[in-house]
């Protein structure tokens, strides 16, 4: 009797060349510009600015904007592995990061803020990226661990995104592992001075040599 | 039943097993697990008399060993919990052989063992009832625990 293979015999590819790698790895670092605006806005300020002595108006609007937006960033209740413990430690009183503005809230869609805490697996990501899809503009994303930085200790690993950077673009990494509650609340912090010249710089913020 | 009553029923009923641990001062506490290599023929028919005649009922666990050019090797541990006996399972498939008789209908709980040994190894089990990846997704290509899955292998666009 012949025994057929319940299911078809794929053949594992063997990547050995260190070049397609490095392919791959350039492929990701390329990130489109603006990735962090909504069209809307940036179209009317924009036009605003065009009339003759439009920037005296944004100008002082884009400083109410930031500050209005980094005094209320919420951040999405999105836990992922042992980080989330502490970012957990980090959201509750002891730490208290609703002094500065910031609620953990239940869905994406009324979030500015997702903190990937802990290793993000091949199969994870595509849900990763669609709950950070949900959030409305503009919306900022803090890496927390090594894992999520980079792959951590898992990096070789078969089945982890080496960094959550190949999903989602990143403004603060956190680094650790796990990082302490402390180490969150200087990233959050970090990432609140971030926000504060958001419009300023118009694309991704520099990091502000004061607090650095 | 000790151990040494499960040893000597086991080679009385199956020549070709080997038991260990052979001498009888190693398992004189009755702590110690006996560990059985059968051959790839007689892996389910060993897996019935374990459950029916030594009463090993509990399947404990199933996993799988790639030795490289000399195959792979599927372990399998079962429990009698009532007399405190211990079965490692162990059968050699050959190199270059990856299909194996399924312990599904033996132990039912051998089903997702089974389905994870295929998604890590690709061995596939003749009779299991529904062999498909447990915890890799669908689209994966390749079995990655085998010596043979070279580390960092791409998989476009997460690696």
């Amino acid at each position: 009797m012949e025994i057929k293979p319940p299911v078809p015999i794929i053949p594992a590819p063997i990547w050995r060349n260190i070049k397609d790698l490095q392919e791959w790895e350039q492929l990701h670092q390329k990130r489109p510009e603006g990735d962090k605006h909504s069209s809307a806005f940036e179209a009317i300020t924009e036009g605003i600015h065009s009339f003759p002595g439009g920037f005296v108006v944004t100008t002082p609007a884009d400083a109410f904007l930031n500050w209005a937006r980094k005094s209320s960033v919420w951040p999405v209740t999105f836990g992922l592995a042992c980080c989330a413990i502490e970012m957990m430690a980090t959201f509750a009183s002891r730490f208290d990061v609703e002094r500065l503005g910031m609620v953990p809230w239940a869905s994406p869609r009324h979030s500015d803020l997702m903190v990937v805490s802990g290793t993000v697996t091949i199969k994870m990501a595509p849900m990763l990226l669609r709950i950070y899809d949900q959030m409305p503009d503009p919306k900022w994303a803090v890496s927390m661990g090594s894992c999520a930085n980079s792959g951590g200790p898992f990096r070789h690993g078969y089945h982890v995104v080496k960094g959550v950077d190949r999903v989602i673009p990143v403004d603060v990494y956190v680094p650790g592992c796990p990082p302490p509650p402390e180490s969150l609340l200087n990233g959050l912090l970090l990432l609140q001075d971030q926000i504060a010249q958001f419009r300023r710089t118009g694309k991704r913020a520099a990091p502000n040599p004061k607090v650095d | 039943m000790t151990h040494e009553q499960a040893k000597t029923f086991i080679s009385e009923r199956f020549g070709s097993a080997q038991v260990e641990p052979a001498s009888a001062e190693a398992t004189a506490g009755g702590g110690m697990a006996l560990t059985v290599t059968v051959p790839a023929n007689d892996w389910r028919p060993f897996a019935s008399f374990a459950k029916n005649e030594l009463g090993c009922r509990f399947f404990s666990f199933s996993s799988a060993v790639d030795w490289k050019e000399q195959g792979l090797e599927v372990v399998a541990k079962v429990d009698n919990l009532d007399t405190g006996l211990s079965l490692v399972m162990k059968t050699k498939l050959g190199p270059g052989v990856s299909e194996c008789q399924s312990l599904v209908p033996v132990y039912r709980g051998a089903n997702w063992m089974e389905r994870e040994c295929y998604d890590m190894f690709g061995i596939r089990f003749n009779g299991h009832p529904d062999l498909r990846r447990i915890l890799l997704g669908d689209d994966w290509v390749g079995h990655p625990l085998l010596k043979s899955y070279a580390v960092d292998t791409p998989y476009p666009p997460y690696r």
